[in-house]
């Protein structure tokens, strides 16, 4: 029982940051784009867990549930969006929405 | 605790791969909850379990039955966005270069060993996030419920049925079949 580094908790919040954003480019559908989204936002706040933990301070954890709350406003908020395109255009592609100009 | 910690984290890549790999919408969805779960669990094995406990709460349980309840309501399919997606090459290799640009940097940063520390699974207790919340971070909670608040309305504007009477000619041309909310 030595411990984990700092540099794996890190490092796992790194790759599911990545993934995160290579789903947010490779996929045109908005419900995946909306995903995507949210593992990003959780990586973010698996990094600050592990800097809370490291150093053993709770100023991560209280900025982890702020990011949390920012995941949940952004979700509500995306997902009424998303009902709306799919309401007009009865797809989700967000490449349908591209002819906005302006 | 390091082999919870390993181990969840094996499961959460596989399934975050899951995710972005997937063409059914609840398969996928599934794969995010499981994959949320599994953070959640690297949490607790960090000696973090308001957080884990957190994370399955709002997470796994609110955000994600928002999902699976919207994912529900459209009755989605699996999308055919395969083919055409490469095309335009200008659009996708700037970014990628820079964001890889900052990967290789992260990556250095992180491997090259300066961050010599360890994580011996101490726990934080709710009582030391509580103080620290309402304590010297008062104000960032009233912002955050200003935030909420503003996340309310505008999902309740953006997210309510298009009125027959005042519709749009795009919406017009589109008839409502009926499973909108």
């Amino acid at each position: 029982m030595n411990g984990i580094p700092m540099e794996h908790g890190l490092m796992l919040a790194a790759i599911l940051f990545a993934l995160g954003l290579a789903g947010l480019m490779l996929r045109r559908s908005m419900l995946f784009i909306l995903m995507s989204l949210e593992i990003m936002l959780n990586a973010a706040g698996l990094a600050f867990i592990v800097g809370s933990t490291a150093w053993n301070q709770p100023d991560g954890q209280a900025m982890f549930l702020l990011v949390i709350t920012l995941a949940a406003a952004e979700a509500s908020v995306g997902l009424a969006l998303m009902i709306q395109l799919y309401q007009r255009f009865h797809s989700l592609k967000l490449d349908n929405v591209s002819r906005m100009r302006g | 605790m390091e082999l919870a910690f390993y181990l969840s984290s094996l499961v959460a890549v596989l399934a975050t791969v899951g995710v972005i790999t997937g063409t059914s919408p609840v398969h996928s969805v599934v794969y995010l909850i499981v994959s949320l779960i599994a953070v959640a669990l690297v949490f607790f094995a960090l000696g973090a379990p308001f957080a884990g406990a957190l994370e399955i709460i709002i997470y796994a349980g609110a955000i994600m039955v928002l999902f699976v309840f919207v994912v529900m309501m459209l009755n989605l399919r699996g999308d055919e966005e395969r083919a055409p997606q490469w095309r335009q090459p200008l659009y996708w290799v700037g970014p990628s270069l820079l964001a890889l640009a900052l990967l290789a940097v992260l990556v250095v940063l992180i491997a090259s060993g300066e961050v010599d520390m360890t994580i011996d699974g101490e726990l934080i207790t709710a009582r030391g996030i509580g103080l620290t919340l309402f304590g010297p971070w008062l104000m960032v909670v009233e912002l955050s419920a200003l935030l909420l608040l503003a996340a309310l309305v505008t999902a309740s504007h953006v997210g309510r049925r298009n009125d027959p009477g005042h519709t749009t000619p795009a919406s017009r041309q589109a008839p409502d079949r009926g499973d909108t909310p």
